[in-house]
């Protein structure tokens, strides 16, 4: 606990904002239907630790609350999601989601 | 508060129904329990009570918002009677609706950042399902897919966003964070503003403003007909809810900062979704874009602030979703084909219901004395006390374009149908729909103040 105080709060920042970066980028680019689901995982992952280190940094206990909240809301998304795409999958025999064409866009 | 437990009951209740055979009587269940909700709220009115630790707040606007929630889906029970045939899966069916009502009453009842988040997660996972509902139709497969994937990425900017506001203020609750933020007016740090951005971004997607409305068009097209109405009514109307909520009880003194974001959203969404609408030939389409146009005259009176919003938004949102749900009733009945062509004839073989949805039509398109002029009066009237002059008139612009592409659903129902084809025919549960939706569309036109002065 002491080790992780003596880091700067602006690290945990930037290093969140960079997760959730990369993670907001892979939705953009990736083109894989799972993979973009684990780009979402990993944006929302990247706010869970951003309310964890504000958390500390306030003494608030109501930041980690929502950290629990955020993971079981995410894991519940995350089993309707993967039903989505596997129904998707055995209707269209792939999870490429630019062959996805039967709505126009 | 009864209201929101008396719905969360129903829902397990619907689950239950499948495990204890009772599953004939669910929709009787499920009538009798929103009426009784709406009774429920209308007894709470005028208290404001705060629940679960200054979680949720129901005060006069969240019981507004909950009736206005709870008689709509009872007039949408009547042109989705069909789509809860399936014996198999009506338990479901419900079970789902009654968990996604209560997520809208959440949403319009929320002070605290997770109660909203909480809100916003059971109004949507609900829907995703719903969207996909229809299992042998690969449209409807597409459609939750291209429902769930920027729903679940608006998430995480709603949620980066959420805590950076919660990183500067050290807290959730919105009461405590608009003190924080009037306490530190003068020199608020980077974080916030950034985070506004990020819920910004967030709800935009939520709602379906341009620019980030490319998923409702293709979701609306493929879902099943009466979850398309779901959508564009009640989801749309709590979304709205919970963005004004939002946004008045914490940041309406740092508005300088974004109303002009919302503004510009507003002003592109409202003219690029009328002027797509035009294009459309697919009437499910066409109403997918008007619905996406609509949302950016509400953004409007989210803009503007004052007091003259709040009922113009519930009036709005009020006059659009039933309108609304009177031509969804039509699509629900054209089947899978809903080009403009098959409504041709429809006017010579029920010309009773071919005017009442002309009245539903030019209530959308904004014409006197019908329901949706008054919206639209209300809107531009709070818009123009918040010296919003230039959105205003982008605004009428638009709305003079969408009065082009509603006329051509009246010409076309109204015009001549060809040798062989087949014309539209209606239920008794639909013409019962297309008449209470006409009939308050009236009502709410001659006496707009019914709703207009209750908050």
């Amino acid at each position: 606990m002491n080790i992780l105080q003596t880091i700067p709060l602006n690290h945990y920042i930037m290093l969140s904002a960079l997760l959730f970066s990369i993670g907001a980028m892979g939705v953009l680019l990736r083109r894989n239907a799972i993979i973009l689901l684990m780009c979402v995982e990993l944006m929302l992952n990247a706010v869970n630790l951003l309310f964890a280190a504000f958390s500390v940094h306030h003494a608030d206990g109501g930041g980690q609350v929502m950290v629990i909240f955020i993971m079981t809301v995410a894991a519940a998304e995350v089993a309707v999601g993967l039903a989505i795409i596997v129904m998707m999958f055995r209707k269209a025999g792939t999870t490429d989601i630019n062959l996805f064409d039967t709505l126009k866009w | 508060m009864n209201t929101l437990i008396t719905v969360s009951l129903l829902g397990i209740a619907a689950m239950l129904s499948e495990v204890f055979r009772f599953k004939k009587f669910i929709q009787t269940v499920f009538i009798a329990a929103v009426t009784g909700a709406t009774g429920l709220a209308v007894l709470d009115w005028g208290t404001s009570y705060s629940y679960f630790r200054f979680m949720v707040l129901f005060d006069d606007y969240a019981l507004a918002f909950s009736i206005l929630f709870l008689v709509l889906t009872l007039i949408w029970l009547l042109l989705s009677q069909e789509y809860f045939c399936n014996e198999n899966t009506r338990a479901d069916y419900f079970a789902l609706i009654s968990f996604s009502l209560a997520g809208a009453i959440i949403l319009s009842s929320f002070s605290d950042l997770s109660m909203f988040f909480i809100g916003i997660e059971i109004l949507s996972v609900s829907a995703y399902v719903l969207a996909g509902s229809n299992r042998s139709d690969i449209r409807s497969a597409e459609a939750a897919l291209k429902y769930f994937l920027p729903g679940a990425f608006s998430t995480g900017f709603l949620l980066f966003g959420m805590a950076l506001i919660y990183g500067a203020t050290g807290s959730f609750n919105l009461s405590n964070i608009s003190l924080w933020i009037i306490a530190n007016h003068s020199n608020l740090p980077v974080m916030v503003n950034a985070g506004v951005v990020f819920l910004i971004t967030g709800l935009l997607f939520k709602i379906a403003a341009m620019p980030f409305h490319n998923w409702a068009p293709d979701v609306y097209d493929g879902s099943p007909t009466p979850v398309t109405a779901y959508m564009s009514t009640i989801i749309k109307a709590a979304s709205f809810a919970a963005f004004y909520r939002l946004f008045v009880s914490c940041f309406s003194i740092m508005a300088d900062w974004w109303t002009p974001l919302l503004v510009i959203a507003a002003a592109i969404t409202m003219i690029g979704g009328n002027i797509t609408a035009v294009y459309q030939n697919n009437l499910k389409r066409m109403l997918a874009y008007s619905s996406i146009a609509h949302s950016g005259y509400l953004l409007l009176a989210v803009a503007a602030i004052n007091q003259l919003s709040k009922p113009a938004m519930l009036f709005y949102l009020a006059a659009y979703s039933v309108a609304s749900l009177g031509m969804f009733t039509l699509v629900n009945r054209m089947g899978n084909e809903q080009q403009l062509d098959k409504l041709k004839g429809f006017a010579h073989d029920n010309p009773f219901y071919a005017a009442l949805i002309t009245l539903l039509t030019l209530s959308m398109a904004g014409i006197p004395p019908l329901a949706g002029f008054f919206g639209k009066y209300y809107v531009f009237l709070s818009s123009i006390r918040s010296d919003l002059i230039w959105p205003v008139i982008v605004a009428v612009i638009a709305s003079l374009i969408g009065v082009y592409y509603y006329f051509r659903i009246v010409y076309n129902m109204y015009s001549k149908p060809a040798a062989s084809a087949h014309v539209v025919s209606l239920s008794g549960f639909d013409k019962s729909a297309i008449l209470i939706t006409a009939l308050l569309t009236l009502l709410l036109g001659i006496a707009p103040a019914l709703i207009a002065d209750i908050i």
